[in-house]
């Protein structure tokens, strides 16, 4: 196509009713203790990936419950599974194991399980 | 030593009644003045109350069993607007002419709900299905939810601060309440309509009340009710009539927007028109937030800038019903000691 100068720019608005939340529902009835997090961030202040990379654990928590399922996907692979975050939350959230289940979700998505 | 004392008590809500039962224990006459043509005040118009759900009902009657007493006099329909100090006694000066005679008076004017239709922008009194806190105990009352079509919703947003920490309205201050009211009434709308999903909108969670914060805890892990960290800036309606929300997802540091069925406004408290009215007219002083101002933030809670007035309730400030009901038992102290050596 011919190159016009411009661009179209993507809306930044989060979208509730058209994203697919089925990530974060798969999450939610495997992992309840997902729903008591009030994103204060102590995850990502101890998380040793966040600390040499951009990755936030709290924004991923967060747009994981919004169905913001693209970014959710790239983020996932920066996760090392360390678990400090899981040692330091203090609404007791198993945030290890949200990681897993986010990355079990996303493979059962793929072959449409989900 | 309380005998032969008589005590006007304005306002029988439930910092009135208890006040008005405590200095009848004590031994004073008591006359409470209430505008209503029932007491109860506030209390009455809710179902359940947080954070234990226990029914209002029960209050109400604990509040008669209070003021049932053969030295208080009840004057309904009636509303105090001036209050005159002369010659050490107290003359009140009523709505309808009349004039009351006291040895102390205990304020217990109480709190006006923010009335919703000020912040315009979600459409109170404009869409339909857009309704108040007190609407939906209401709908409580009632035994069930709908929407005006006679529909069942199926997603209903929670709007909290409405009418508080808002410059816009003149409001700076917190009403403490609404918060866990807010989570108190999405749990119980969970509990009509299992299937529906439920949003608060909220600026900050301000759970600090004995068991808010696991009331929270419940909402969110055993109802599945979402917490979206924005103020609303606007709703709008769709051509089908639903209700279009418009919120900074701030968490995310993205803006929001959702459809749902059916908002909720958590109103806030101001102080009651009643209130206002004696303040101006009797020289009664009052803070920046408009509520009775206490004479001292830590030791004189209950003193008003007038020996021998009292504050009892949420006239002083927001406060729950624990709070007000505490509150009046310290305007009743107060009053025996002021009427015992008269040096308050």
């Amino acid at each position: 196509m011919a190159d016009f100068g411009f661009t179209i720019i993507k809306p930044r608005v989060i979208d509730y009713d058209s994203n697919d939340r089925r990530i974060a529902e798969y999450i939610f009835e495997r992992e309840p203790s997902f729903r008591l997090c009030i994103e204060c961030g102590a995850c990502s202040a101890t998380c040793s990936a966040g600390n040499f990379t951009r990755f936030s654990l709290r924004e991923f928590n967060i747009l994981l419950k919004r169905g913001e399922n693209s970014y959710v996907k790239n983020e996932l692979k920066k996760c090392m599974l360390c678990g400090k975050c899981t040692l330091v939350c203090p609404r007791g959230v198993n945030t290890r194991n949200v990681i897993s289940l986010a990355q079990e979700a996303f493979i059962k998505l793929n072959g449409h399980e989900v | 030593m309380m005998e032969g004392k008589s005590v006007v008590v304005v306002g029988g809500g439930a910092a009135g009644m208890e006040a008005a039962g405590q200095l009848a224990k004590a031994g004073a006459r008591v006359t409470i003045v209430e505008k209503e043509s029932e007491t109860g005040g506030h209390v009455s118009k809710w179902c359940y109350l947080f954070p234990d759900r226990r029914k209002s009902t029960e209050v109400i009657q604990y509040l008669n069993s209070q003021i049932n007493q053969k030295n208080i006099t009840l004057l309904t329909g009636e509303e105090v607007n001036l209050v005159e100090k002369k010659g050490g006694r107290f003359i009140l000066t009523t709505s309808n002419g009349k004039e009351l005679d006291a040895d102390a008076v205990v304020l217990a004017t109480g709190f006006d709900l923010f009335r919703s239709e000020r912040k315009e922008e979600y459409g109170y009194g404009i869409y339909e299905n857009v309704i108040t806190s007190a609407d939906l105990e209401v709908m409580f009352k009632k035994g069930e939810i709908r929407l005006t079509n006679g529909g069942v919703p199926q997603k209903i947003g929670f709007i909290h601060c409405v009418g508080s920490r808002d410059e816009k309205v003149g409001n700076l201050y917190c009403s403490k309440l609404c918060c866990v009211t807010a989570v108190k009434q999405a749990i119980e709308i969970k509990e009509f309509l299992k299937e529906a999903r439920i949003f608060c909108f909220y600026m900050d969670m301000r759970m600090g009340g004995a068991l808010y914060e696991e009331l929270y805890h419940e909402a969110q892990v055993k109802h599945g009710i979402s917490f979206i960290r924005g103020k609303v800036s606007e709703v709008s309606q769709t051509i089908d009539h639903r209700l279009v929300v418009k919120a900074e997802d701030t968490l995310a540091g993205r803006p929001l927007r959702m459809e749902i069925d059916m908002l909720v406004l958590m109103a806030g408290m101001e102080m009651s028109q009643g209130g206002k009215r004696i303040a101006q007219n009797s020289r009664i002083k009052t803070g920046e937030n408009r509520f009775f101002l206490p004479a001292d933030h830590h030791f004189g809670g209950n003193k008003s800038n007038v020996r021998g007035i009292y504050f009892a309730g949420a006239c002083a400030a927001p406060m729950n019903i624990t709070e007000t009901i505490s509150h009046a038992r310290s305007a009743v102290q107060d009053v025996i000691t002021y009427l015992s050596d008269g040096k308050q």
